[in-house]
């Protein structure tokens, strides 16, 4: 039976197992709208395409399942550009399928024409224009493996008018034959013999995860190496939640787990970048050593050997020269090395390790995060506090990027992986409400709260109504400080106190901006209004947005200045 | 043979004909500050398979991240870094030059040493086709200079390795 290529794609992405499409129609994309009541999928209609893309975002964050964004032609495809590049930065699996002028009209200038796939093509992983509706089948399951697989990337695909209204025999392939793409996920034997050679001889070793632990589900692996090696786990942003910074203690309290350091980085802890600084071996799991990470290279554990696993090639040896390069998936590479070191235990190992944990020890209770709250004015570091207490560490966050993004990463103790979602790479002003969306989606049932401020919310504040509209009941917690408060705290440091473009002093009353949306509004002002406006709007079935009014100059701490090393943080 | 400054480098890549190829290529170059001195693209005996030769610069560390990044494209089937290996290259040039009466005997002794070949012919210029490494396409342009060059069209490295199938 000849089937239409609008039919086409819906049996694709039945075949995918696709549920929900977040997307905004226009003219080049309507056929597969018109198509659309036919098929039993949910579609997510959103008030700007960025939005839909950061909810495909977010949904596939929380799940590990691919997302999905549909858009048309032009200015639809443009508007998900940062969205696509945000998942590209962060490895995000999102399949985005553009509508596009018919074939005989692309290079015309033809209304709403824009070369979508010239524009993405630094920010996919793969793309594709259709030009053959025989083609789409194939392209559509190549789309979705590329996507999940590997080092999972985002896709787009550009599908021309005329192709989605030709017809065809649909046939989908049961396989694909991508003969220049064979990633590496079993890590080499040798590699990891060498590797444990190297864990054997240390004294300080320190395991440094990334977003590639969350990615190829392993952090029972990671748990479980860390305790077999005794060895200390710092994190990236993107790896917060795969090691469990919290643990219940002998008498069932929860307690910060006494392997885990915390962030590390240009935000991270004191004991984290110390750690890194003394280590004698890194052992380096699904990162890419960014700057914001290393800072100064020549400064960034200078006394180790370090052992890197990736699953990408280019991310290894990039930024920073690596004694035992591991290609693979982080959960192959994990279980090798806890069988070598299960095979060959480290003698002594409780001994050995006293000195090195005890130094930790002695750093974290001589900086430990900390802010001082008075009874005058909220600090947003216990408006996050409070978040966590409340939920008790079980929600999914989301975050907005600047301040309220790092005080997340260094109040919330994430401990199950997938819970912490945020723009990490690319850093994405607008991300955290849309992703909380698309998380909220996935998991109905689940508290969903994005950490905001009151630049960033603005961004995609469209949103919200897309939340009521769906009853999607996610939870925004404004830390209003009346500043772009991350870039505030650069010109206070680092530019002379010059506050130039970063005063909010005019914005929405964010209150009665919940109310026009149809959702709900509520305010804290006072330290003590902080804990019963959380707890009220946990209990509201509905998208509420809370605003706390918070210390206008409270900075993050502490900080390495760009262009230092991670030892010479400031600290207050 | 081939001059072989340190930090410039042949690459020969192997990719899946479909459009769009080369511009992942050398879109890849161009956004992550790589050089590319000359490229040359064209099909393979193995249909749809295309080959791309590729000159660059860069230190060790720049080279190594080309070659990954070069076989992270989907497209690309396969990178071969020539710097490791003996290999032979070739490109081609086309270059009018001035042949007026009191010239053409110069330049035809010219296209003898070099041989060359002499593909077109007007009243005032020969337009002459030249095969050889980059050094003696050099060479033959330096000595046609002095006579006139009125245009010249070159084609840039195109490489295969000497050994085995590569």
């Amino acid at each position: 039976m000849k089937l239409k290529g609008a039919q086409i794609f819906f049996e694709c992405l039945k075949r995918e197992g696709v549920e929900v499409i977040f997307g905004f129609p226009g003219g080049f994309i309507l056929d597969i709208y018109h198509e659309m009541p036919n098929h039993d999928i949910r579609h997510i209609l959103v008030r700007h395409e960025q939005g839909a893309a950061h909810m495909a975002d977010g949904y596939a964050r929380s799940t590990g399942r691919v997302g999905v964004c549909l858009v048309t032609s032009g200015p639809g495809a443009t508007n998900t550009v940062t969205g696509v590049a945000t998942a590209y930065m962060d490895s995000v699996p999102i399949v985005v399928f553009t509508g596009q002028v018919p074939t005989a009209l692309i290079g015309d200038d033809a209304f709403q024409e824009v070369d979508i796939i010239g524009i993405t093509r630094p920010c996919t992983k793969h793309s594709y224009l259709v030009r053959d509706v025989n083609d789409m089948p194939r392209v559509i399951k190549e789309a979705f493996y590329l996507a999940r697989t590997g080092r999972p990337g985002p896709v787009v695909v550009d599908l021309p008018k005329d192709v989605i209204q030709a017809q065809t025999d649909f046939r989908y392939p049961r396989r694909v034959d991508l003969p220049g793409y064979k990633p590496t996920l079993e890590a080499h034997s040798g590699q990891i013999k060498r590797a444990y050679q190297l864990i054997k001889k240390a004294r300080t070793p320190v395991i440094f995860t990334g977003g590639g632990v969350v990615l190829s589900e392993s952090s029972e692996e990671l748990v479980r190496l860390a305790e077999t090696l005794k060895a200390p786990v710092t994190s990236t942003l993107m790896g917060l939640g795969s090691f469990p910074a919290v643990v219940p203690d002998s008498s069932g309290n929860m307690d910060l787990h006494p392997l885990w350091l915390g962030m590390l980085g240009m935000h991270g802890t004191y004991r984290a970048n110390m750690a890194i600084s003394h280590s004698d071996l890194l052992l380096a799991v699904g990162v890419r050593f960014d700057d914001r990470v290393t800072g100064k290279i020549s400064g960034f554990a200078p006394k180790a050997k370090i052992i890197h696993v990736d699953i990408d090639p280019t991310s290894i040896s990039k930024n920073i020269e690596v004694d035992v390069p591991i290609v693979g998936d982080c959960r192959n590479a994990l279980r090798k090395l806890i069988e070598a070191a299960e095979a060959e235990p480290i003698e002594g190992l409780d001994a050995l390790r006293v000195p090195w944990i005890e130094q930790i020890r002695q750093w974290k209770e001589t900086y430990p995060l900390a802010y001082k709250q008075n009874s005058e004015i909220i600090k947003p570091q216990y408006v996050i506090d409070k978040i966590y207490e409340v939920c008790r560490g079980d929600a999914i966050i989301t975050t907005e990027v600047g301040q309220n993004q790092m005080w997340t990463a260094q109040y919330f103790h994430f401990s199950q992986p997938r819970t912490l979602l945020t723009s990490g790479g690319l850093g994405t002003m607008g991300y955290g409400l849309p992703a909380a969306i698309g998380a909220q989606v996935a998991h109905p049932d689940r508290l969903v709260v994005d950490i905001a401020g009151d630049g960033s919310i603005q961004m995609n504040i469209q949103e919200v109504i897309t939340a009521v509209c769906n009853c999607l009941p996610v939870k925004v917690a404004i830390l209003n400080n009346h500043y772009l408060g991350m870039v505030r705290q650069w010109q206070e440091l680092f530019y002379d106190k010059n506050y130039c473009g970063t005063c909010l002093d005019a914005s929405p009353d964010f209150v009665k901006l919940a109310d026009a949306y149809g959702a709900v509004g509520l305010r804290a002002s006072k330290p003590e209004e902080v804990e019963p406006v959380i707890r009220e709007a946990f209990s509201i079935k509905r998208p509420v947005l809370m605003d706390f009014v918070v210390s206008p100059e409270e900075g993050v701490y502490p900080i390495v200045p760009a262009g230092k090393s991670i030892s010479e943080m400031l600290l207050v | 043979m081939e001059i072989r400054t340190k930090d410039r480098h042949t690459i020969g890549i192997l990719v899946q004909n479909v459009p769009g190829v080369l511009a992942r290529v050398v879109g890849l170059f161009s956004g992550r500050g790589y050089n590319i001195e000359t490229v040359t693209a064209a099909e393979t005996h193995e249909p749809g398979l295309t080959r791309i030769t590729l000159v660059t610069t860069g230190d060790e560390r720049v080279l190594s991240q080309i070659v990954k990044q070069l076989n992270k494209l989907v497209n690309v089937i396969k990178v071969y870094d020539f710097s490791e290996t003996e290999f032979v290259d070739r490109e081609m040039a086309l270059i009018k030059v001035r042949a007026e009466q009191q010239t053409r005997a110069e330049v035809l002794r010219i296209v003898d040493i070099f041989r060359a070949k002499v593909v077109d012919v007007s009243p005032h210029f020969y337009t002459l086709e030249v095969t050889g490494n980059e050094s003696k396409i050099s060479a033959i342009l330096e000595l046609l200079g002095q006579i006139g060059i009125v245009e010249v069209a070159r084609t840039g490295k195109a490489a295969l390795a000497r050994s085995k199938k590569h």
